[in-house]
């Protein structure tokens, strides 16, 4: 015999029996569930290094403060390379009357690389993008340029020792920086103008950037990097921004974990439906050993059936996969940026051997055992194979511990995800067992119909508790992030004082304080506090080099890597409480002292007596950690991480920045503000908070969606259970009919099973989410917790609609079946 | 005996099954012995319990005895691993059973083709076809178990049964699930096709009909056997 040709015919004619069909609806489940999570977040991984490169306006950039020799370009077109320059310098620019401080960037044809630029023709309208550069003799601005000079699109601006046309408004620059305290506005001008403005002597502080794009850049960087002269660096889209390439691998991580537990419910359906599948097999293998096929041949043939249901789940999986990262995409909508890249096949290969993890740690082993199904069955249907507890166990294990290996990709992860599932599991189970018991109590109390199906659920107590556990996740999670999308946030705004400051208002310069505090008192404003802010990047602690500092925590260490936001204070902040150390005195004397936010402070393992060592533009300034701070970021006040003693950051280059709550009704002032104070940037809360909101929003249906694969394997496990209890179940169902009971009455007590368990689950989930919302409620958000009898409501309502529903499907048929021809059968 | 050692095709040497169960050991066939001459019939008769599936099942190398030899063409099947019995089986042996024991999955066809597959038969699509067509299910080849009647499918089954000309055939209560009718035109079958082929059959049965058309009849009581073990002329070496 050919295993291979048999396992093909065996294949085509048994998907249908059903075991193999759940088996590949198991599989191909795991596999769709994780495809989708790995193909969406390698989506959206393209569409962010997209970005990175557009933050850079290239692929590769060459950065000096010396003119860069022509050989980098020579090079770079060599290897066919897209090439052009950009030279940034501030300066400032004049008219008759006035005079502001700009950041001249002159740049060469093929500027932005990637990317492209905005521009509008008035100031503050919304731009459009352009291929075009300015020509000879013209000068494109940001519109805070035409508010500082007072003037419109036409005029005429002088730029060192040139005139120029001010044509255009540029509403983006895709280099433009992160930062929203940029000091001066662009003014972007040809480079072909440059020489002639005389602008760059020798003490000019410049910077010259030489942009590279195109495939092979990696290799150019790889070819320039042992040549590069001191003071020139490269820059690739690894620089971009690396903490949101972390945010990305996090989130996916997260979303792939998610998946995960879909993916392990799944295994349990994989299991039943493999142990049943092997046990109807049985016999089919006792027959091809009685005729004379030796056990590698009879377990070649199955273990390749298995290999079958693999390939097309796998194939179906993917598909599945495919539409799901659509729809993930969908749900986030706006939030991912509109020239998305394409999926990737790369990201399959990977989630089909999660396929064939779950196969081989599930379906394995009763193949193995069906291998070694004594001959001797054909003479004696007694005789089983024996499925090895020790042998599935362990390849379950295996495999539990691979997939989450896999998942996690750090022991540490893995091992707590292992021990949080184990006790959301087994907190689950513990209550659905629990309740079972209770439920045992009350079935004298029923008609015969609801006993008879109260009973099924307690006595297939195992099943009920796997079917319990699989439900009540699945629904607790989408009913936690229902509640969290829709009440919490609701509820958390409302607490918010009415009076909560509403606009921030920042890029304050040192001379425009006491002029806009002024303006802000009579436009009835009380007591407005301007804070002062000072950048400056963390060099030392305690004398020793930031970069010579062990940090285990990754948001410290990107913490520590970027410019931080530092304050002074002679006081602490409303809403500061200080919970370690003292704050200083108002008189006190001796060297400069600093207050850290607590939670930041421990990430970077810093301790009260400490030094730590800043670079203010250039001048180091040392202080020593006195106190550590609780803040209150509701307050909308504004916060620091950081503060300093007064006097400790004197000669800083500093803005300010303050927040005011402004009624609706006196918004107009804004108007006169922006006249008045052109360089202040007026950030408005409302929408930053919906924005959150949004953000929240979007993320919690994304996981939602997620766990719809969870709900998806619960159904399976439901499926799996009563394909395994079909022929007992037959055989109950034709001998309460022969004892006379009507086919109504043994559906309404299958329907009665189906439904208390659908809607114990139900229960389970309310409570399992009730408590976490409660936790949430208390802990983060900080208010009273209502219960909601709504979630109450719709979780009970999904439950027994979606375990009903689907457990009365299934067992139809067996209701249906003759009982004569069961009870014939034996 | 050495002269008659070429006849003898399949030999019993005190064969003895034991099994413990709750309440001991207990020994389901004890020391029997006998010798089956090639071409012979051969009838195991006996109550239910008597020990004829055991004989049967050690016989055939199904099951492996406690005690005692068998052996098949001159090869103790009784000191073979499963794997080196199942290969023996593939070589020589036929079996029909009383369940009809056709795997569902497979046609008429390829249930008749998988004893030519697993004795590395150069043609076994032609071989089935043939015995098919013998048995008189030429137009239903496509067929599948389910789609056969009783009768079809037991016809299925001799076909299987004699498909690879196997020297020895076991049948195990050929006739039990038929009704009388089918059960004499399926044992008018399993008998021409016998005579035809020159097979030994061995056939374990109730049916005292069935018994008397074996040239041989072997009584089984308790796990004994009564009266004479050895087909006339043959030795049993005890």
């Amino acid at each position: 015999m050919k295993p291979l040709a048999h396992s093909l015919r065996s294949f085509a004619r048994e998907w249908r029996s059903g075991e193999l069909a759940m088996l590949l609806a198991a599989v191909a489940l795991s596999v769709g569930a994780t495809s989708a999570v790995a193909l969406f977040t390698d989506r959206v991984r393209g569409a962010m290094e997209q970005q990175a490169s557009e933050a850079l306006a290239a692929d590769l950039v060459i950065e000096s403060r010396d003119p860069l020799p022509a050989r980098f370009e020579a090079a770079a077109r060599a290897r066919g390379l897209a090439t052009a320059r950009v030279t940034f310098f501030p300066s400032v620019a004049t008219t008759a009357t006035a005079n502001q401080l700009v950041e001249v960037r002159a740049v060469t044809a093929g500027y932005p690389l990637r990317g492209s630029l905005r521009v509008a023709d008035q100031p503050y309208a919304r731009g459009a993008p352009t291929r075009t550069l300015p020509a000879r003799g013209e000068l494109w601005a940001e519109p805070r340029l035409f508010a500082a000079l007072g003037l419109a699109p036409g005029d005429k601006v002088r730029l060192g020792a040139s005139e120029f046309t001010l044509s255009r408004v540029l509403d983006y620059l895709p280099d433009q920086g992160w930062n929203f305290v940029d000091v001066a506005p662009t003014a972007l001008i040809n480079d072909a103008d440059l020489a002639a403005t005389e602008l760059l002597g020798p003490a000019s502080r410049v910077s010259h950037r030489v942009l590279v794009a195109g495939a092979g850049s990696a290799e150019l960087k790889a070819e320039l990097e042992g040549q590069l002269a001191r003071g020139q660096r490269l820059l690739d889209v690894r620089d971009g921004r690396p903490e949101l390439r972390a945010a990305i691998d996090r989130a996916g991580r997260f979303l792939g974990l998610a998946a995960l537990v879909a993916v392990l419910l799944a295994c349990v359906a994989v299991a039943m439906a493999a142990r049943r599948w092997a046990r109807r097999e049985a016999d089919a293998a006792a027959i091809l050993k009685c005729l004379g096929a030796r056990q590698r041949t009879v377990l070649a043939a199955y273990a390749l059936i298995v290999l079958w249901v693999a390939l097309a789940a796998g194939l179906a999986g993917a598909l599945l996969g495919w539409g799901a990262q659509a729809g993930l995409v969908a749900l986030l909508g706006d939030l991912l940026p509109a020239d998305l890249p394409g999926p990737s096949l790369a990201a399959l290969p990977g989630t089909l051997a999660l396929g064939a993890v779950v196969l081989g740690g599930f379906a394995l082993p009763p193949v193995w055992a069906l291998g070694r199904t004594p001959p001797l069955r054909v003479l004696r249907r007694d005789l089983q194979p024996q499925l090895g507890a020790l042998l599935a166990s362990l390849a379950a294990l295996t495999a539990i511990v691979a997939l989450l290996w896999w998942q996690a990709r750090d022991p540490r992860i893995a091992t707590l995800v292992l021990g949080g599932l184990g006790a959301v599991v087994g907190g689950f189970a513990l209550v659905a067992w629990l309740a079972l018991r209770a439920l045992g109590r009350i079935r004298g109390r029923v008609g015969v119909a609801w006993r008879y199906g109260v009973a099924n659920v307690v006595r297939r107590g195992r099943e009920s508790v796997a079917q319990l556990t699989a439900f009540g996740i699945g629904i607790a999670v989408l009913l936690l992030l229902g509640a969290v999308r829709t009440n919490l946030l609701e509820e958390w705004r409302a607490t918010l004082p009415a009076d909560a400051p509403n606009r921030f208002l920042v890029n304050v310069q040192p001379d425009e304080v006491a002029p806009l505090a002024e303006f802000l008192t009579a436009a009835g404003v009380a007591e407005p506090q301007l804070e002062p802010l000072v950048r400056a990047r963390l060099v030392e602690v305690d004398g020793v080099a930031i970069e010579q500092v062990k940090l285990a925590d990754p948001r410290a260490r990107s913490f520590a890597e970027r410019e931080a936001n530092l304050s002074w204070r002679s006081t602490p902040q409303v809403g500061n409480r200080v919970v370690e150390g003292a704050w200083w005195k108002p008189t006190a004397v001796g060297g400069p002292e600093v207050s850290f936010e607590v939670e930041i402070a421990r990430a970077l393992g810093l301790e009260l007596g400490q030094t730590v060592t800043y670079d203010v533009a250039g001048e180091r300034v040392t202080a020593r950690l006195t106190s550590l701070r609780e803040v209150d970021w509701d307050s909308f006040k504004p916060n620091f991480f950081i503060v300093f003693s007064p006097g400790a950051l004197e000669g800083a280059p500093a803005t300010y920045l303050t927040s005011i709550h402004l009624p609706p009704e006196r918004s107009a002032a804004l108007l006169d503000l922006t006249r008045r104070f052109p360089s202040v940037t007026v950030i408005d809360t409302d929408v930053i908070l919906t924005q959150v909101r949004d953000v929240i929003a979007r993320a919690s249906l994304t996981v939602e969606f997620v766990f719809l694969f969870t709900l998806g394997a619960g159904v399976l496990v439901l499926l799996a259970a009563v394909q395994a209890s079909r022929d007992e179940r037959r055989f109950e169902s034709a001998v309460l009919r022969t004892l006379g009971a009507k086919r109504r009455t043994v559906l309404a007590g299958v329907a009665a099973e189906f439904l208390t368990l659908g809607l114990l689950a139900g229960l389970l989930a309310v409570l399992a989410a009730g408590s976490v919302e409660w936790l949430l409620a208390r802990e983060v958000f900080d208010m009273e917790w209502r219960p909601d009898p709504l979630l109450a409501l719709a979780g009970a309502a999904l439950g027994t609609l979606l375990v009903g529903v689907t457990g009365l499907l299934a067992t139809r048929a067996v209701v249906d079946h003759p009982p004569v021809e069961t009870l014939r059968k034996g | 005996m050495e002269g008659t050692e070429d006849a003898v095709l399949l030999r019993a040497v005190a064969l003895t099954k034991q099994v413990s169960s709750p309440e001991g050991t207990l020994t389901i066939l004890d020391g029997a012995a006998l010798a089956v001459a090639r071409g012979e019939t051969l009838a195991i008769t006996g109550p239910s319990g008597s020990g004829k599936s055991t004989l049967l099942a050690l016989l055939a190398g199904l099951d492996a005895p406690t005690a005692g030899q068998v052996f098949l063409d001159g090869v103790e099947l009784s000191a073979l691993d499963e794997d080196g019995r199942a290969a023996a089986r593939a070589r020589g042996v036929g079996f029909v059973f009383q369940a009809f024991h056709l795997l569902p999955a497979l046609t008429a066809l390829e249930n008749v083709m998988l004893p030519l597959e697993l004795a590395e038969h150069a043609e076994p699509r032609r071989g089935a076809e043939a015995v098919l067509a013998e048995v008189g299910l030429g137009a239903r080849l496509g067929h599948y178990p389910n789609q056969l009647s009783g009768g079809e499918q037991q016809r299925v089954a001799i076909a299987r049964a004699f498909a690879a000309r196997p020297s020895l055939l076991f049948a195990d209560e050929p006739t039990g699930n038929l009704d009388a009718a089918t059960g004499a035109r399926i044992a008018d079958l399993l008998f021409d096709l016998n005579a035809k082929l020159g097979t030994t059959l061995v056939i374990v049965t109730h049916d005292a009909g069935l018994a008397a058309r074996c040239a041989r009849e072997l009584k089984l009581a308790g796990g004994r056997i009564l009266g004479t073990a050895a087909a006339p002329g043959v030795a049993i070496a005890t």
